[in-house]
């Protein structure tokens, strides 16, 4: 004990050097600002994806733009209903919208990469087909035929029946 | 005169102002990756050109899959439970037998097989009702895709001994050609709507 106090004081290294502190931070800072992926949106409906084992990592998330569809969230659902909605961006939207979503969000992205343009489709699991044959067929007339069914991927699927 | 008194910045508060924004970055941060199945859709027909015979494909080259307004599945005319689809989907690719009602082989070049006998116009037509849900089309496109896949990877796991992911492109691109069975989204029955 005598001979530690007697070390430090004679060195006078009362402190720990913390110099290098503010490299160490920036390094794990600048990690996480090149992971982080803010919350593209506000969600207003409630998606629960299915499940599937098949799914393909989305390698760039730039390229991609999102369609949600599902029932309004508790609180919206005596404004909005309980039917399933498309949520675009921050907004309900109908199906006819989706041309002009599709439009825009090819418009922000380089002449290069307008082809490789992918549309995800988050729709929760017990959303009847109707509404999304309706989004396919309009995604088809605007042309964006890459698609992709969001799920989660599991490496068995539970059965619902 | 000025300068001399401000010969240095106190970097003191750096280690604070980073860790704020460290702080922030990590509250903010989701790791989870979006995954999902893969698919393109079919564009929309020309109405100009119309569908000849020639093009119109021979019934035992289809496989057909129908998921009624109550998620019953109907496979070539047979009610099947969705665990049957994969090792049904999987004999229709691969028609082991040379059956006369699985799909008709044809021999083709492809590369690092050379000649081969493939289904070359084989499709899984995958059709569903309106009132379908939706976590029950996709198990069913999940089982199919899991079908081609694992009828893929065999093939890989035969030829090079890699699994099918691990292909390079060229390679990839040859055993899709070997086994090709695109899957259509046919137009949905308008039944169980509303």
């Amino acid at each position: 004990m005598s001979k530690f106090k007697r070390s430090t004081s004679k060195t006078g290294a009362g402190k720990i050097n913390t110099a290098s502190l503010p490299d160490i931070v920036f390094m794990l800072l600048f990690f996480f600002m090149t992971v982080t992926v803010m919350k593209e949106v506000d969600l207003k409906i409630q998606v629960t994806v299915p499940e599937a084992t098949q799914g393909k990592n989305l390698e760039k998330k730039s390229l991609a733009s999102f369609i949600y569809i599902g029932k309004p969230l508790p609180n919206l659902q005596a404004t909005f209903g309980s039917e399933p909605k498309i949520q675009l961006n921050d907004a309900f939207k109908e199906v006819d919208d989706i041309q002009d979503f599709i439009a825009q969000e090819r418009e922000t992205l380089d002449e290069s990469d307008q082809a490789k343009m992918l549309v995800s489709l988050k729709i929760d699991q017990s959303t009847r087909m109707q509404i999304v044959t309706e989004v396919k067929l309009a995604l088809r007339r605007a042309n964006a035929l890459k698609i992709m069914y969001a799920n989660r991927n599991v490496d068995q699927i539970r059965r619902l029946d | 005169m000025a300068s001399r008194e401000v010969q240095e910045i106190n970097a003191g508060s750096m280690a604070d102002i980073a860790f704020l924004l460290l702080i922030f970055f990590l509250v903010t941060t989701t790791m989870d990756t979006d995954t999902g199945l893969m698919r393109k859709l079919p564009p929309i027909p020309d109405p100009k050109t119309e569908q000849s015979d020639e093009q119109r494909i021979h019934e035992r080259n289809i496989l057909v899959v129908k998921v009624n307004k109550d998620n019953m599945l109907l496979v070539e005319g047979e009610i099947i439970h969705i665990d049957e689809l994969r090792d049904i989907t999987k004999e229709f690719i691969l028609n082991p037998n040379d059956a006369d009602d699985l799909p008709e082989k044809i021999e083709k070049n492809i590369p690092y097989f050379g000649l081969v006998r493939v289904a070359k116009q084989a499709v899984i037509s995958l059709q569903n009702d309106y009132g379908t849900t939706y976590g029950v089309y996709i198990a069913v496109q999940n089982e199919l895709l899991a079908a081609r896949d694992e009828v893929r990877n065999d093939l890989a796991m035969q030829k090079w001994g890699i699994p099918y992911d691990d292909l390079n492109d060229n390679q990839m691109s040859a055993v899709d050609e070997y086994y090709n069975a695109p899957i259509s989204e046919a137009e949905p029955k308008k039944i169980g709507g509303e």
